[in-house]
């Protein structure tokens, strides 16, 4: 029996083409991907969440236990309900999950992925045993994704005034609690837009006011066009336990200063940093008529070979982007292998829309 | 439920063939195929002048989620294609039966027709 959100009688009645999503039953889409595709770059669409997993940390070592856990580090956040991305890593400084950190009062609150709750539970479990820190699973709470220019503006136009202006205060990358709910400006997109985690009993009619309101209801497969466009990872497909962070484009997630902090994976990731031999993710534009797929082999001349390990057709920009690990000496163009035939591709910097614009350089 | 006209033919790799009265056979691909494959961006046809047989790859269709090749479903000749699904793709999801068909064939076999499924047939098999 596949697990079911709050949300799931919405789903269906509006239309929802449901899937197996890491034991969930999620909506693919709900008519068109690319229409919803189109809908949160152009204006505004919701996506259900809430199989995502929200951990509350709190204790008087919250702080000293997420140092040690993950590879970016806490002290960083500075202001109420700053967030922050991370890898949590293994010893041997492969990626066990991605997440967000928000500084929640004297605690965080972690948002991991769904398909991973189980290993990451018993892993931050395991490492909490030596601190004296309080984990929160919080599975009470529904998660309603508002994304897209007109994000912020639609869901004020529906909430209290407190809520409204809350919304209007709050920063990029930062989440604050407003009673029962939980606001953060944050998302999967390379939008604006709002992650509003909420009593689940609530989710449904607070799902039908912004139906109401004009919001339309998007589902995994936009989501997945709408990161990969964005250049954010997919745990499992980009990245895993296997998989370096200097290997998946989230050196920029590790807080190598003050040099004195241990964290879990240190002294892996510093031993491959001074190898210089992790290979890179890149992205890589195909600009002739095919798309391309994960696992699709990638061959750069004189310097060997990778694979992509996400790709798609983009809705935004007309044509085929991925993104791909590569030798580390791997310059501006390579071959793709698609059904047989060599194709070229452009290797670029893993990011290809933000903000409803072209970054490819 | 999908739509499967009663006067057209199919394979059970889900395209549909109709029998033209100049004799030629027009293929598309059936309103279940296009429901699975989701929101199609790319089709490649094959050439024309191309000698096919029953069966074999003659064209893909790319989706965002996945592509998915189309097989002749009768032997013969291809005599024309559908130069409108080069810069319409989505044709294929509006209109399967109409203006989304991919190409003709002349069949070198007429016969091969009656091996396909009538519309109760294919119903049966999805």
């Amino acid at each position: 029996m596949a697990l079911r959100t709050p949300l799931y009688d919405q789903h269906l009645a509006a239309g929802a083409k449901m899937v197996d999503f890491g034991g969930w039953d999620m909506p693919i889409n709900y008519g068109s991907q690319l229409e919803e595709h189109h809908q949160v770059r152009r204006a505004v669409g919701m996506f259900d969440v809430s199989h995502m997993t929200v951990v509350d940390v709190d204790g008087s070592e919250a702080q000293a236990y997420l140092q040690y856990l993950l590879a970016n580090d806490v002290a960083r956040l500075k202001t109420p309900g700053k967030a922050l991305y991370s890898g949590m890593l293994n010893e041997q400084g492969g990626v066990i999950d991605d997440l967000i950190v928000y500084l929640a009062g004297d605690g965080y609150r972690v948002v991991v992925n769904a398909a991973t709750r189980e290993k990451d539970l018993a892993w931050m479990s395991k490492q909490a045993d030596s601190f004296a820190v309080n984990l929160t699973e919080r599975s009470e709470l529904a998660m309603i994704a508002v994304q897209g220019p007109l994000a912020l503006e639609l869901v004020k136009s529906v909430v209290s005034d407190d809520r409204a202006a809350l919304i209007s205060d709050l920063k990029p990358f930062q989440g604050l609690p407003s009673g029962d709910w939980f606001i953060g400006r944050t998302g999967y997109t390379g939008e604006d837009g709002l992650e509003i985690m909420l009593p689940a009993e609530q989710s449904a009619d607070f799902w039908q006011t912004l139906l109401a309101a004009g919001c339309k209801p998007c589902g995994l497969g936009a989501r997945d066009t709408l990161r990969l466009e964005a250049g954010m990872n997919l745990y499992g497909a980009d990245m895993d336990e296997s998989i370096s962070p200097l290997a998946a484009n989230m050196a920029w997630t590790i807080a190598w200063e003050p040099a004195e902090r241990d964290f879990i994976g240190r002294q892996a990731l510093e031993a491959q940093k001074a190898a210089g031999d992790q290979p890179k993710l890149v992205g890589l534009v195909l600009e002739e008529r095919a798309v391309l797929r994960g696992h699709q082999k990638v061959i750069v001349d004189g310097v060997g070979e990778g694979e992509i390990t996400s790709g798609t057709f983009s809705p935004t920009l007309g044509y085929s982007i991925a993104l791909a690990r590569v030798p580390r000496a791997t310059g501006s163009s390579a071959k793709v292998e698609i059904r047989g035939k060599l194709l070229d591709v452009r290797v670029v910097k893993p990011s290809f829309v933000r903000n409803g614009q072209s970054v490819i350089e | 439920m999908s739509n499967i006209p009663a006067e057209l033919r199919y394979a059970s790799s889900h395209e549909w063939t109709r029998l033209e009265a100049d004799g030629t056979v027009t293929v598309g691909i059936t309103d279940h195929a296009q429901d699975l494959l989701g929101d199609v961006v790319f089709v490649e046809c094959p050439e024309v002048g191309r000698e096919v047989a029953a069966g074999e790859e003659c064209a893909v269709v790319e989706s965002v989620k996945a592509a998915s090749d189309i097989y002749a479903p009768i032997s013969g000749e291809i005599i024309a294609v559908n130069e409108a699904l080069a810069d319409s793709p989505e044709l294929v999801n509006s209109a399967p039966y109409g203006d989304a068909w991919f190409f003709k064939i002349k069949p070198s076999d007429a016969a091969e027709l009656d091996k396909l499924m009538d519309a109760a047939a294919y119903g049966a098999s999805i």
